[in-house]
């Protein structure tokens, strides 16, 4: 259970940087307007970040995209759960017959 | 609050979160084996898990680790990583009305992209409570610390979760989670404008800033849309 004190330090400074961001939104928050156009930018900001955030996922790949239309679909009927159950299982199909782009 | 609803959302987000921790797991491990090989102990990447709490941010920062550890170029390589969070708190600050102050410290300090993410998504149903959120993080929280330290004992020998299509369980929950955030044709503009500047931003640069990218792209085009017309109350 060794832990140098350098890498002490730089875990510490790395979790202060982390929390910075994380906090960040909720001290701010009180001073963003509850409407106009910086209020529709926020309200997207779910929408926005995670499709962000799959974007490069989903076209990686022919099965990569032929699963993320399986799970849009799989998720206008089932729960979350399902849904990543079936994208989970086109992934593995379309892996073992599709190519890469 | 009676102490059973408090129970009853903590379980409920646990629950929830469950599954998605345990798809975490695998990459869980495979930092703890990438953290050996780059010299650090178990009790290190421990205590990073404890303490940064941030699996990309973690990943990124294991990759680059050297002795003595370069702190000033691992903070401003977390903090870049991890300006996401900017965003992500601030659209979760308004639905934090049940908490206390010192509940919204821990908040900010357990906020990972998954537990941001199923808050957001029970939020847009009911209000959003601190027993499910903490019952949220209590799972990942958990099972990732164990995962990671565990990996440190299992270098090599360890399955790449592609090939056992656990890589795209983040991807199919997030797809699943914004067909629930796209309820009207307002979400359209926003969707293809972060995949457009995601895209591009990946192309161009590599790296992590993508998600910023496509988030303030995707935030401008809400901006660009007239004004939602007030609903009737």
């Amino acid at each position: 259970m060794t832990v140098d004190p350098a890498t002490f330090i730089a875990i510490l400074v790395m979790g202060l940087a982390t929390y910075t961001t994380r906090i960040s939104g909720f001290i701010i928050g009180p001073y963003l307007p509850q409407e106009g156009r910086l209020r529709q930018a926020l309200d997207a900001v779910p929408a926005a970040i995670l499709t962000a955030v799959v974007a490069p996922t989903i076209l990686s790949g022919p099965a990569e995209l032929m699963a993320s239309i399986a799970t849009i679909i799989a998720a206008r009927r089932l729960p979350a759960l399902g849904a990543i159950a079936v994208g989970v299982a086109a992934v593995l199909v379309g892996r073992h017959f599709l190519g890469a782009w | 609050m009676s102490f059973s609803t408090v129970a009853r959302d903590v379980r409920l987000g646990f629950v929830g979160m469950l599954p998605i921790a345990l798809a975490a797991a695998p990459f869980g491990l495979l930092l703890g084996s990438e953290a050996v090989r780059q010299g650090l102990t178990p009790a290190e990447i421990g205590l990073m898990s404890m303490i940064v709490f941030a699996g990309s941010a973690q990943f990124l920062t294991v990759s680059i680790w050297t002795h003595p550890a370069p702190w000033a170029a691992l903070a401003l390589a977390a903090f870049l990583i991890n300006l996401r969070h900017v965003l992500m708190s601030a659209s979760l600050s308004p639905k934090l009305k049940s908490f206390r102050p010192s509940q919204k410290a821990f908040v900010a300090f357990l906020l990972a992209d998954e537990i941001w993410a199923l808050s957001e998504q029970r939020a847009a149903q009911h209000p959003l409570t601190p027993g499910f959120y903490f019952g949220t993080a209590l799972g990942l929280y958990v099972i990732w610390l164990a995962a990671t330290v565990a990996g440190t004992a299992l270098g090599g020998i360890l399955p790449a979760p592609e090939t056992i299509g656990f890589d795209f369980v983040f991807a199919a929950l997030f797809i699943s989670l914004i067909t629930g955030f796209a309820k009207s044709w307002r979400t359209i503009p926003v969707i293809l404008a972060s995949i457009a500047a995601s895209l591009l931003f990946k192309s161009l640069y590599g790296g992590t800033g993508f998600i910023l990218a496509g988030g303030l792209a995707g935030m401008a085009a809400a901006a660009l849309l007239p004004p939602e017309k007030k609903k009737p109350s």
